[in-house]
């Protein structure tokens, strides 16, 4: 039996240790949200958060997660409203949207280690997340403006 | 009587002026000598590595295997002259585009353990693994890629390039986890071209024979 940590509460599964975490996030636990695209760690679309960095679900085992925190978008923030949320539903950058719980994910974890990322930031942090529908420049702009979000959350 | 004891004085004191002379001459002569024998020789050598014997020819042949380790794909893709890794047999920049990071460890969301995890992960060309998978360092490169064995071997015996390591610290490195994990790939990709236990005994030959570098 393996116990995970996600989103803040315990989960007791009945998993190979070396199960995808995936596998155990959604099969399991019946978190769908994230998504699985490739298997590989190529595309992106399984980002969660393990202690606070973005990694791919798909080729983390069950036993590295094991005694961390798991958050997956479901758990990003209470209510929708994580700033990259917010961004993302201001200017509707989803088109088929099966890649963006994992672009969230990475965007979240750009923006808590830089506040106030140039275009060159953004490409480094997200180049590894995939859009088959090719909506990058509506992803670019809606991290500028969460951005300007969390600025503004943590003045006020 | 007195001139006599004069004239002695004045030759004594020729004699020492003289003999001063020839004595900075000499060494001025010994001086330069040593700087045209440094410059004009091709060979460095560790400077703690003085217990052994030396044998530049042993060295300089057992730097010729441990340079086709280093080169190879296994190795060279973590030491990039740029901040992408490189990926692949052909050594291409690694698809995505991650980069090196101020500790070697990547950016943001594109941090090398979010794909690479302490083991290999199952599958052809799936993500090849290790608990302390990283680049060098973005204020110590220590770049093999574009590098000849002349220069590489230069490089590695330089605390100031290759991570302040000492003799010690350099025969150590032979077996370093991430060393030895060259010659255990993923799925799909080649050994490095000489078995570990081979690269190790070139390596240390290598360095207790003086650390000679090829010539350029």
């Amino acid at each position: 039996m393996s116990v995970l940590k996600i989103n803040g509460q315990s989960y007791t599964i009945d998993a190979d240790e070396n199960m995808p975490l995936l596998w155990a996030i959604r099969d399991i636990v019946g978190l769908t949200g994230t998504k699985y695209g490739c298997g590989v760690a190529q595309c992106g679309a399984c980002v969660v958060h393990l202690d606070g960095e973005a990694v791919r679900s798909c080729v983390t085992k069950v036993s590295r997660a094991q005694g961390k925190q798991i958050t997956t978008i479901e758990g990003l923030s209470k209510n929708n409203d994580h700033p990259v949320q917010q961004a993302w539903q201001e200017i509707d950058v989803p088109q088929c949207g099966y890649c963006h719980s994992g672009q969230i994910m990475s965007a979240a974890v750009l923006l808590r280690e830089n506040p106030n990322p140039s275009d060159q930031d953004i490409d480094n942090a997200m180049a590894g997340n995939i859009c088959r529908c090719g909506t990058y420049p509506r992803i670019r702009n809606a991290i500028k403006i969460a951005a300007e979000i969390q600025r503004k959350a943590t003045k006020s | 009587m007195k001139n006599k004891e004069i004239n002695k004085n004045v030759i004594l004191k020729k004699i020492t002026v003289s003999l001063t002379v020839v004595l900075l001459m000499g060494a001025l002569t010994a001086f330069s000598y040593n700087t045209k024998l440094t410059s004009a020789n091709n060979y460095i050598r560790v400077p703690d590595a003085t217990q052994k014997k030396k044998d530049s020819v042993a060295s300089v042949k057992a730097f010729a295997k441990v340079y086709s380790v280093l080169m190879s794909p296994r190795c060279m893709n973590c030491h990039p002259k740029g901040d992408v890794p490189l990926q692949g047999e052909d050594s291409h920049l690694h698809t995505m585009q991650p980069k090196r990071g101020k500790d070697g460890k990547g950016l943001y969301a594109m941090k090398c353990a979010n794909c690479h995890q302490p083991e290999n992960s199952p599958g052809l060309h799936a993500p090849p693994g290790n608990p302390n998978w990283h680049l060098p360092p973005s204020d110590m490169k220590m770049v093999f890629e574009g590098r000849t064995a002349h220069q590489l071997a230069k490089q590695l015996i330089d605390p100031k390039q290759n991570g302040h390591k000492d003799m010690k610290k350099l025969i150590e490195h032979a077996d370093d986890g991430l060393v030895l994990a060259g010659w255990k790939p993923a799925e799909g990709y080649a050994l490095p071209p000489i078995s570990h236990a081979e690269f190790k005994k070139a390596w240390i030959t290598w360095l207790e024979n003086g650390a000679y570098a090829p010539k350029p």
